[in-house]
């Protein structure tokens, strides 16, 4: 901990000293419910036998629990256990179903006709845009949409932008930085109805939403694990059966997971993610009434501290738990320093430590400076009533006192 | 473990032995310990808060402890999700489009590059030098040779410092998987004199789902997983704290405790010199050679490696009959084939993978089914009878 003087400020520092921070940064990643820690546990120790030995007692239990684990993730997508494969992540399911899907295409054409065209949009995920931009540099054609201030993107916009020789459309189900759920539905069926594939990644609705692969159909859908209060380091990739999705896979070896992700299956953390979905399937709704509750909380205590408050992102839309607001005229990460006793952030921790706007405020037509001011909160199955409303008073009075400072020395007076 | 044993195996078993320690090891106590303090932890490493800085400390005293076990600086390690990963990388990212694998490489290896070149080994599974020489002499593009440290299924050694010797000389780059070798014998990047070097976790006492990739200083590589630029842009992916903390914590322990694999080396002699007095037929392959000191390839003449390993789980013994990964899919060995073997000793050999805690009363327990199953199998009447 730094200075634990700060708490003899009011309003500038920590008042709880020697603690770490209050936790709203559940975007960037959640912390392991202790239920599905237990779950985990027995598998890191006594059952530690490896899930494709498949001769001895030791290798089939793991290979048993990966299975109801695969059965728990596919259950609450509304999809086929065989329609699941686990990787290291969504990183992972996002290079694999984007980059897999199109140099699939490229190795088989369909009817003579090239398929080299994918769809995606500007505010995607670094992993879904940098995916794109390697197979741009493999000769594909890459569009990347830009969506509407809401973050939404525009329908006809996408169906303008879809030809004869688009393969594939990628996009987020819900934002990582705005928290916007886009139309899957609606997107779905355009896609569907012009034989293109659907790719959306799913790392931050995957058990926070509603999500039903047949019903959106959906073709393939990354997931995470570190984002559903699951442990890191897993994630899975859905692969729609029938019509069957075709992949290149991207590690090849030993031919686990159905040959499209080789490499010795980590049984506990395929454990960890099976559990928190079972957990989102019987707790989401009421999980989801919550975060709304307090989400509207703090946005209402801000609101009405802070002058010209502004939520970016749709405002119905939206996550149960993401915000995202800029607070006019005072920059983030000052915003951020003064508020040590909370952790929150700029946006996506993958760029949190870089000085540029974030490109996905840019993309709703912020102004550089005013993207600059982007603040992302979110809340979580384990933030409470009181530390909402510790974050309200914290940012609120250190965006007060930043701003005086600010007119101070705009004036020419001396900041104290 | 020992509730589930008579559902599998549809009777009684008394004593479970594990002696599948090629395939997966359990997790060291100082692993587990780094685990639980991580699992509890829930920042993101690329996140710059306090959650975010505490998770990245951690993450960084991780890369020491690992790069210690080959003594190499810790800007080298790339933290990826295992042994398999981390041989993709080290195969598709340098840009060389002429690869040399040897024949008896991990499938990870042999299935990243396809149309590699094929470096043929002798007899014991040892790399054909000349050839390797021979064959890099051919063809004046740069290339990258890919051979492992320790065999998976053999336990046999390769000369790594020969192979570097002759890679260099032509320069080509070196990518040697250690995954078999590390914590069982020691280890030194530079001895081992490779450009790439892969390392898995869960093989030395950590726990799955996390490897590395050693890289020499200055080596650029292109990603296999782009996106958020984590591990300096060459991995992308939130980075699997516990994982790598547990895969610290069981380095450290390997690395420490390495003299423990003469006890090893002892045992595994002992399995060998039992199955040889109870049959004169059987054949250890690799055995004239260098080989790790916990592994024994050993063939039943005219008994399926199938048949051998449901019996001796049966009895509650845990072997393989080969690499664990292509479990399922019963297909000959390309080890024992690359090494001469014969379709009948290809067919009944299994792996017998000795580790730490191995005991007496484990070997002991797998010469006694073995020994069952052999008279079996030879039509012979127990040894109370005979007697």
């Amino acid at each position: 901990m730094t200075s634990t003087g700060a708490t003899l400020r009011p309003g500038r520092g920590s008042a709880r000293p020697n603690a770490m921070p209050i936790y709203l940064d559940n975007q960037s990643s959640t912390r392991l419910d202790p239920r599905v820690l237990e779950a985990m546990l027995p598998y890191f120790t006594e059952q530690f036998g490896n899930p494709h030995s498949a001769s001895h007692a030791y290798g089939r239990v793991a290979a048993e629990a990966i299975e109801q684990a695969r059965d728990e993730v596919a259950a609450l997508i509304n999809a086929d256990p065989r329609e699941v494969i686990f990787t290291s992540g969504a990183t992972e399911a996002n290079n694999l179903a984007i980059k897999g899907a199109a140099r699939f295409a490229r190795r088989h054409p369909r009817d003579g006709q090239p398929r080299d065209h994918i769809v995606t949009l500007a505010t995607e995920h670094k992993c879904v845009l940098e995916s794109s931009r390697q197979l741009k540099h493999e000769g594909f054609t890459v569009t990347y949409l830009p969506v509407e201030s809401s973050g939404l993107v525009s329908l006809d916009a996408l169906t303008e932008a879809l030809t004869a020789r688009t393969l594939l459309v990628s996009v987020m189900a819900a934002h990582n930085e705005i928290g916007v759920i886009q139309p899957l539905t609606e997107i779905g069926e355009l896609c569907c109805s012009r034989g293109v594939l659907l790719h959306t990644d799913a790392a931050q609705a995957f058990g926070k939403i509603a999500l039903d692969v047949e019903a959106m159909h959906i073709d393939l859908m990354s997931i995470s694990g570190h984002k559903v209060y699951g442990p890191k380091g897993i994630g899975a990739l859905y692969i729609r059966r029938r019509p069957r999705v075709r992949l290149l896979p991207l590690i090849d070896g030993g031919g686990q997971e159905r040959d499209l992700r080789s490499g010795t299956l980590p049984t506990p953390l395929c454990v960890g993610i099976g559990c928190a979905a079972a957990i989102a399937a019987a707790e989401m709704t009421g999980e989801a009434a919550r975060l709304r509750h307090l989400r509207d909380r703090l946005q209402t205590g801000l609101s009405r501290r802070v002058p010209g408050l502004r939520l970016n992102g749709d405002a119905e839309r939206r996550l149960p738990g993401s915000l995202n607001f800029c607070f006019p005229g005072i920059p983030a990460l000052q915003l951020i320093e003064a508020c040590p006793g909370i952790a929150i952030s700029t946006g996506s921790a993958c760029t949190s430590a870089s000085v540029e706007p974030s490109y996905v405020l840019r993309a709703l037509g912020l102004s550089d400076t005013e993207a600059n001011t982007g603040i992302r909160i979110g809340l979580g199955r384990f933030t409470t009533p009181a530390e909402v409303d510790f974050a309200a008073d914290a940012l609120a009075a250190a965006a007060s006192r930043l701003a005086a400072e600010s007119g101070m020395v705009r004036e020419g007076s001396n900041p104290i | 473990m020992s509730g589930d044993a008579g559902r599998w195996s549809g009777r009684k078993v008394r004593t479970r032995t594990y002696l599948d320690w090629n395939a997966t090891t359990p997790l060291r106590p100082e692993a587990a310990a780094e685990i639980s303090s991580a699992l509890t932890h829930c920042g993101n490493p690329s996140s710059v808060h306090q959650w975010g800085r505490v998770a990245r400390q951690a993450m960084e005293r991780a890369r020491q402890s690992v790069g210690a076990l080959l003594d190499v600086r810790p800007e080298r390690i790339i933290f990826v999700s295992g042994g398999t990963e981390a041989n993709h990388l080290a195969l598709l990212g340098t840009g060389r489009d002429r690869v040399l694998v040897s024949a008896v490489e991990h499938d990870s290896v042999l299935r990243a590059v396809p149309e590699a070149e094929r470096i043929p080994v002798d007899r014991d599974g040892i790399v054909e030098l000349d050839m390797l020489d021979r064959l890099l002499a051919a063809n004046p593009r740069p290339a990258l040779v890919s051979v492992m440290l320790a065999n998976n299924e053999t336990g046999v050694m390769q000369p790594v410092a020969e192979i570097a010797r002759i890679a260099r000389g032509h320069d080509a780059l070196f990518h040697c998987d250690v995954a078999q070798a590390a914590g069982r014998i020691a280890l030194d990047a530079a001895a081992i004199g490779a450009d790439l070097v892969s390392l898995s976790a869960h093989k030395l006492g950590g726990p799955p789902g996390i490897g590395a990739l050693v890289v020499a200083g200055g080596m650029e590589l292109t990603p296999l997983l782009r996106g958020g630029g984590q591990e300096s842009g060459r991995r992308a992916g939130t980075e699997n704290l516990p994982g790598i903390a547990g895969f610290a914590g069981a380095a450290g322990a390997a690395a420490t405790q390495i003299a423990v694999y003469d006890r090893i080396r002892e045992l595994r002699d002992s399995l060998e010199a039992g199955i040889a007095a109870i049959a004169p037929d059987a054949v250890v392959l690799g055995a004239a050679v260098p080989r790790l000191p916990n592994t024994t390839a050993v063939a039943m003449p005219g008994v399926s490696a199938e048949t051998q390993v449901i019996a001796l789980d049966l009895d509650g013994v845990m072997v393989s009959a080969g690499a664990a990964c292509s479990s399922g899919k019963v297909g000959p060995s390309h080890v024992l084939q690359a090494m001469g073997a014969g379709p009948d000793l290809v067919a009944s050999t299994i792996r017998v993978s000795l580790g730490w805690t191995s005991s007496e009363t484990d070997i002991a327990h797998f010469l006694e089914a073995w020994a069952a199953l052999y008279r079996r199998c030879r039509g012979q009447a127990p040894r109370a009878r005979a007697a």
